[in-house]
């Protein structure tokens, strides 16, 4: 089943780079965003756009690594390998960038970014929940929207400010409900056609304009919903897909898992779920407190103690009624593969089959991957094979 | 010319160094072929399955499924060596808990439940580190026949440390100890010494238990069994043709596929 609207989807990059273009001459600028943690409401109230330039693909690795040392993570590498070939239209369209302080690569990866776009840094206490955290990343909020008024020349106002967080909070609700058809017996699309969704989140010009296509296309998936239509066999194990993000050109331990018959019916990372159910606090009278906390609150392993995600994934585990875990890690990213350890023993804990894999963009490792994703789905019991082992053969 | 029994089932392992085949009847194994996968695996493939016609056949190892789509026959199915080595070895040694297969390019650690379903399994990543291709070259840096490579090692009267793991690595590490006059054998001890190691922390991920068994080509290697002994301080079990078990374990799960059809 193809439904029309999910075209909208796919070209939702193209369509951002029209809108974009439309736009030129007048003093609208383009953020260059590169994580979760920007708070993209400010740079909204600030009239600048956000857009996402997370590179999720190998190809302008190598020219990254004539500056970077190789056994950095992908993400990285390919990231800066963008912007340093100049051949991602997004960040060619960026008048400067935001970036966060997430981990020791992205960091120092930074100072070379800045030297081809301005760049401004927040920087990200390494706890959420002390009181002296939250404040001080108010602090930085207030201080990315100093950087966004010079910018932009436009001041922040708390009420468009307010109106922001409104909107960004209805988006959230919209994807998330998206993201909950998948808990249906009869997931109805594919982990990859989700990822194209979901994809869509970092790439719109017009937020209201936005909301409409997730109206829409929810409306549209009511109906297949109520069809019973999944792509899966009945009996595919429901997996969910935990770790580090990916995306187009970055997907194939998603494309892998879906090949050997699993059905990949959540994703808790950054291109998932994680942060969908966090609302900023419309009641709250400081709306940067308010976004302080919501941000922090973000699940990501560059906290200490991240107990946030092993929450997530135990609520996401009953929600999605999942049937094993993968936990997908890139070369090199540290917190995340040390932390891959704590989710396995959280997940083998409640019983749930667990399998960390860690690789990154380059294609040389498909069919070790496929052998080892494929035994794993045998080993979640959800093929008949199993049974035999059962009894003595002969 | 084989005669044809319909009870006869064939599992073929087309592993990266090598492909073994299997034929099955009611009463066990009836022959083992055993041939080099060689740059044309399907060509090796076609030879093996020229007096096979007619019986159901199943697939494991790197080339499964290749061959799945290239033979196209009626009764084809294809499995992971996981799966594969977990089924050959329940049925030699039905006691087993803990399988370890190291073969030409990856090692497997696979433990069983007391009913012998996978319970969990480790694997090597796209790196060939530690597994028989390390050994291959470094024999190869050393000048020992493969196969005798294992016994060679123990006639060292000393074990040097070898830290790397990469191939590459590991033979600038041999030629610089070479070069310090030190002898091939304490070095071939080294290397097998490093294996074992890097193997001996996989298992303990996956969580050591007995009786294990050893399978796959390198449990030929009379070294790598007796420092995997010392080291686990636990027994080694090595089936009688241990390169054997994936396409053994092949061949028993199409049996149970013929079973659940008729």
């Amino acid at each position: 089943m193809k439904l029309e609207i999910l075209k909208h989807f796919e070209d939702i990059g193209e369509r951002f780079l029209l809108d974009i273009s439309e736009l030129d001459g007048t003093d609208t600028k383009v953020a260059g965003i590169y994580c979760l943690f920007a708070p993209t409401e400010l740079v909204r109230a600030a009239g600048a756009i956000p857009v996402s330039l997370c590179g999720k693909r190998e190809k302008p690795i190598a020219d990254a690594e004539e500056t970077l040392p190789p056994n950095l993570c992908p993400l990285i590498k390919s990231s800066y390998g963008y912007a340093v070939t100049n051949t991602c239209p997004f960040f060619a369209e960026s008048d400067f960038l935001i970036g966060e302080t997430t981990c020791d690569g992205k960091k120092k990866m930074y100072e070379f970014l800045g030297r081809i776009k301005p760049l401004h840094l927040m920087h990200l206490p390494y706890s959420t929940t002390e009181p002296h955290a939250i404040s001080f990343w108010r602090d930085e909020i207030l201080r990315l929207g100093r950087f966004l008024e010079e910018s932009t020349g436009q001041k922040i106002d708390r009420d468009h400010l307010r109106f922001q967080i409104r909107i960004h909070n209805r988006i959230r609700k919209l994807l998330e409900r998206i993201a909950r058809f998948q808990a249906a017996e009869h997931a109805p699309l594919s982990g990859l056609t989700m990822m194209t969704v979901m994809e869509s989140k970092s790439f719109f010009v017009y937020p209201e304009k936005y909301l409409d296509m997730l109206g829409e296309f929810i409306a549209e998936m009511e109906s297949v919903a109520a069809s019973g239509f999944s792509p899966f066999e009945p009996d595919a194990p429901r997996v969910l897909l935990t770790g580090c993000p990916l995306g187009k050109g970055s997907e194939k331990v998603l494309r892998i898992i879906e090949e050997s018959g699993g059905a990949v019916v959540c994703m808790e990372n950054c291109t998932g779920v994680k942060g969908l159910d966090l609302l900023v606090d419309e009641e709250e009278k400081d709306p940067f407190l308010a976004l302080a906390r919501r941000y922090l609150q973000i699940p990501c392993s560059c906290t200490t103690p991240n107990i946030g995600r092993i929450n997530l994934l135990d609520r996401l585990i009953s929600q999605y009624r999942i049937d094993a875990v993968v936990d997908l890690t890139w070369h090199c990213c540290h917190t995340y593969n040390i932390e891959s350890r704590v989710v396995g023993d959280f997940v083998e804990g409640r019983e749930v089959p667990f399998l960390h894999v860690e690789t990154n963009y380059s294609t040389s490792d498909v069919e070790q991957l496929r052998t080892r994703i494929e035994a794993f789905l045998e080993m979640a019991g959800c093929r008949s094979n199993v049974r035999f082992a059962n009894s003595r053969l002969n | 010319m084989i005669p044809q029994q319909n009870e006869s089932v064939v599992g073929i392992d087309i592993g990266s160094r090598s492909i073994e085949l299997v034929v099955l009847d009611s009463g066990g194994p009836v022959r083992q072929v055993k041939v080099p996968t060689t740059f044309d695996p399907l060509g090796q493939c076609r030879k093996l399955m020229e007096w096979t016609g007619g019986m159901r056949v199943v697939a494991t190892g790197y080339g499964r499924k290749l061959f799945a789509e290239s033979f196209r026959l009626e009764k084809v199915s294809a499995i992971t060596e996981i799966q594969a080595y977990a089924l050959g070895t329940r049925y030699l040694h039905p006691e087993a808990k803990i399988v370890l297969d190291i073969g030409g390019q990856d090692t497997k650690v696979i433990s069983l439940s007391d009913t012998g379903k996978v319970v969990k399994f480790e694997m090597n990543d796209r790196c060939a580190a530690g597994t028989g291709k390390f050994l291959e070259f470094m024999a190869t840096a050393l000048q020992v026949p493969l196969e005798e490579f294992g016994g060679f090692a123990l006639g060292s009267d000393r074990r040097v440390q070898i830290s790397s793991m990469c191939t590459v690595f590991a033979e600038s590490e041999a030629t610089s100890l070479m070069a310090r006059g030190e002898r091939p054998e304490n070095i071939a001890m080294g290397l097998h010494a490093a294996i074992v190691q890097r193997t001996a922390a996989m298992l303990r991920r996956v969580g050591i238990s007995t009786p294990l068994v050893f399978a796959g080509g390198v449990a030929h290697n009379l070294c790598v069994r007796q420092l995997l002994e010392e080291e686990l301080r636990q027994p080694v079990i090595v089936p009688e043709n241990p390169d054997m078990v994936g396409a053994l374990g092949a061949a028993l799960y199409g049996r149970n596929l013929d079973r659940s059809e008729t």
